[in-house]
């Protein structure tokens, strides 16, 4: 998502790397490129002027540690920036003592309110908690009628009526009640954040509800606007916190920056694919690790974690380690993959992943194959991949539907990779790809 | 995809899990220390974030007691708001202010191309725009910064003309199809509704395929305005395949003699290969009908920035986009993408939504938007 951001700024950095001191210029061109890569990035021109304006006074300043070389510590400073301006920590939803607790969804049209609303009572759900989703968007068609059918496919009850939304937001918080919800998620019509008249309305919505949470849903793909929008809303209905939908585009998502400097209310979650279990807390920390191109390994590790049988990875680690990984080990390592989702996401989060291999199209398909390939092998085969002879090859070939030669190519690459895996088991990292060896391992632990 | 790539791919994934797997074995093993689970960058003099690269909660975000606001540092924050706000105001009166200075400037340039920024150009289209404006200001001799505006307005408008033909096509007489494709949330289905009134009310006759059967309720929607506009509509299954349906929409037409069918489809991000193949499939149907489809709109939201340019590229690439339509321009959005679209990809920006009703969906008038621009 970030990517592009990423690849510029590597390109800046790749120049700094191959000198010794950060001189005036070097501090000039690194502000040009990033004004260009901020303003590429939609970041507003005025939030990119004072984002640059720091990291200059910053980098030309005193602060310069004897244990970083140059480009490390721009890297640094510039990295320190992004996180401030992102929102330094993660933040969090204002829960009442007294239930229910009360959000309100805002924004313009299309910017994914009733998906948002949605997705979050699902991951508050899965949370313990009991939400009731309220459909006061009576202005599109159809709006309230999309929210049942979603609020019916995570099992989260939907309340609404057809008068008007006020009364409606008014209603679900006697319905809360009756049902025993303690939160209750209100979505609202979009609106411009120049439409007095439904700007009027939503306050009113505000006022009759009293929300705990007012959340600003933008779309990253929203490009200058994202200031003027964040801050008449603000203005409007005081915003407690916004969520960036639509993130797992290609959009660099600069609106994230602006917004969270312009209003000064952290971003709480992103939504990141279509499924309504897409939908995570937003890390500053790691958006900022990642538009540096530094990959998000925690959300990786966390995901990993949520997917995977601890027993399991903690096994197939101690045979990696002494140099044991087998095609069975495999066979499973890649099924838990696909558990993540799909492979290309995944990649998405690793550090140092070259270009090419974050751009390649991942066809699920093959890996469907290689696993067929696998399937087809008895389990001594598995285990002792040198027992496969010709005939054995060709029996294999034909239980997966492939050419003897596709399984002669996996062979070939699980022995490379079997030799890599010693060596990290040794301690060193894998050569392939490249990058990956700068990750130092100690960093993970 | 090469395969070995993936395979690849998969070793490369597979190492990692596995480390992983070492990893958190032994994060249980240490479990009386978590917290720290990237370590910070060496440590410098500079005071770091308090928060930066620790992130000791990984499990809850919600929590169940009344927190104190989260509020992170930023002790510019205010500052810069109360600065945006007032030089939001500013902004729009910022050509005035250019106006009054009388002569042309060093700031003259800045705030041009600051207006230009704002409005979502982009700054390679902005700095094509104004260097081509810096040389006819030399040889001109422009001086004055009134003469100067119009100038670039003149340059603006000129390469909006030079796009092309924005009419749509309908041919009559026969079957036409007009497919409307774009991100989510862009607004596909309510213009469909607005081209469906405008067109009916121009004496067509108007089918409509609910090709989106993926949103959650937007056939439903879709079916409310066809019949509050008097067309026909054919819809499948929450889940169906959209392909059956515009098969559906196209004998549909036949049978009842229309001459227009407007396909809805799924709002889909560019960057999802497997959706744009479905998007082409919907494609190859429709030319089951040889000349029927006679525009492919691309739906584009005002306030989109510079990842509009991909969005049109990613679309045109895999159904080949005719036309543009420029949706939610009545906010303050400018929609100064659509100037790098027509300039990079020469994809014309054929009908403008200005509001909710049907009356509000207008022809692109090149001098119209270009004022509105630079307003």
């Amino acid at each position: 998502m970030f990517d592009a951001l990423s690849d510029r700024l590597d390109g800046v950095f790749k120049k700094l790397r191959s000198r010794g001191k950060l001189t005036d210029k070097d501090i000039d061109e690194v502000a040009r490129e990033l004004r260009v890569a901020l303003l590429e990035a939609d970041v507003n021109v005025r939030v990119a002027r004072d984002f640059i304006a720091r990291v200059k006074e910053r980098a030309s300043g005193a602060e310069v540690a004897k244990s970083l070389s140059p480009a490390q510590q721009v890297i640094k400073i510039v990295n320190d920036e992004l996180i401030t301006t992102l929102g330094g920590t993660t933040g969090k939803l204002t829960m009442s003592s007294k239930p229910p607790t009360v959000i309100m969804m805002a924004g313009l049209q299309g910017s994914g309110k009733t998906t948002a609303s949605a997705k979050l009572a699902k991951l508050l759900k899965s949370q313990g908690r009991r939400p009731l989703l309220v459909g006061a968007d009576l202005q599109r068609p159809a709006a309230v009628e999309q929210l049942r059918v979603l609020g019916q496919r995570i099992g989260v009850p939907v309340y609404s009526e057809a008068t008007d939304p006020v009364q409606v937001a008014t209603g679900a918080l006697e319905e809360a009640a009756r049902l025993g919800r303690d939160i209750v998620i209100v979505d609202t019509a979009g609106r411009l954040q120049i439409d007095a008249d439904l700007m009027d309305e939503l306050r009113a919505v505000r006022d009759a509800v009293h929300p705990h949470d007012t959340l600003l849903v933008v779309d990253a793909m929203t490009g200058q606007e994202a200031v003027n929008v964040a801050s008449e809303f603000n203005e409007t209905v005081g915003l407690t916190g916004v969520v960036l939908t639509k993130i797992d585009g290609d959009a660099r998502g600069g609106a994230a920056l602006s917004v969270k400097e312009v209003v000064g209310k952290p971003i709480l979650f992103a939504g990141t694919g279509e499924k309504l279990d897409e939908f995570e807390a937003f890390h500053p920390d790691r958006m900022a690790s990642r538009i540096l191109g530094m990959g998000d390994v925690l959300t990786l590790i966390e995901k990993a974690e949520a997917t995977f049988d601890e027993e399991e990875m903690a096994k197939a680690g101690d045979k990696l380690r002494k140099g044991q990984l087998t095609l069975e080990d495999f066979l499973q390592q890649m099924r838990q993959v696909k558990k993540m989702g799909p492979l290309q996401n995944v990649l998405g989060m690793l550090p140092g992943v070259p270009k090419e291999l974050k751009d390649a199209e991942v066809d699920e398909g093959e890996i469907a194959r290689v696993e067929a390939i696998i399937c087809s092998m008895t389990p001594a085969e598995r285990r002792d991949p040198s027992l496969i002879n010709g005939s054995r090859r060709m029996r294999i070939a034909q239980g997966s539907g492939v050419t003897t030669a596709d399984v002669n190519g996996l062979l070939k690459q699980f022995k490379m990779v079997q030799q890599m895996m010693k060596g990290m088991g040794k301690g060193k990292m894998p050569r392939l790809p490249k990058e990956l060896g700068d990750l130092d391992l100690s960093q993970l632990q | 995809m090469d395969p070995v790539l993936v395979l690849i791919l998969i070793f490369v994934l597979g190492a990692v899990l596995a480390t992983t797997g070492i990893v958190l074995s032994r994060r249980s093993q240490r479990s009386a220390t978590p917290g720290e689970v990237i370590a910070p960058p060496p440590p410098t003099a500079a005071p770091s974030l308090p928060a930066q690269a620790v992130v000791d909660e990984v499990d809850t975000e919600v929590e169940p007691e009344v927190e104190p606001e989260v509020e992170p540092v930023i002790e510019a924050a205010p500052n810069l708001r109360d600065r945006l706000g007032r030089t939001r105001g500013a902004f729009l009166r910022s050509l005035a202010a250019i106006r009054g200075r009388g002569t042309v400037d060093d700031a003259t340039w800045e705030e041009l191309e600051e207006t230009l920024l704002l409005a979502d150009v982009g700054l390679p289209t902005t700095e094509r725009l104004l260097d081509r404006l810096r040389e006819r200001a030399r040889d001109e001799r422009i001086v004055d910064s009134e003469a100067l505006i119009t100038a670039l307005r003149d340059e603006l408008v000129a390469q909006l003309v030079a796009t092309g033909d924005r009419t749509l096509v309908l041919a009559p007489d026969e079957r036409n199809v007009w497919m409307f494709v774009g991100v989510n949330g862009v607004g596909k289905t309510t213009t469909i509704a607005k081209v469906a009134q405008r067109e009916v009310n121009d004496g067509h006759a108007v089918v409509l395929a609910a090709a989106d059967t993926f949103r959650a309720a937007a056939a439903e929607q879709l079916t409310h305005w066809a019949e509050k506009v008097g067309a026909g509509i054919v819809k499948g299954q929450e889940g169906a395949d959209p392909g059956s349906v515009v098969f559906d929409a196209m004998s549909s037409a036949e049978s009842r003699n229309a001459d227009l069918v407007l396909v809805d489809t799924a709002g889909r991000l560019h960057t999802k290969v497997n959706l744009m193949n479905e998007l082409e499939k919907l494609r190859r149907i429709v030319d089951r009908t040889p000349g029927a489809l006679k525009e492919m709109l691309l739906v584009l939201d005002a306030s989109t920035g510079q990842n509009g340019l991909t969005q049109a590229r990613q679309f045109t690439e895999a159904v080949d986009v005719t036309g543009v339509v420029l949706t939610k321009l009545d906010g303050t959005a400018k929609g100064g993408i659509v100037l790098a679209i027509e300039a990079e990809l020469g994809i014309p920006v054929k009908l403008v939504g200005l509001g909710e009703t049907a009356a509000d969906l207008v022809e692109f008038d090149p001098a119209n938007f270009v004022d509105a621009l630079l307003a």
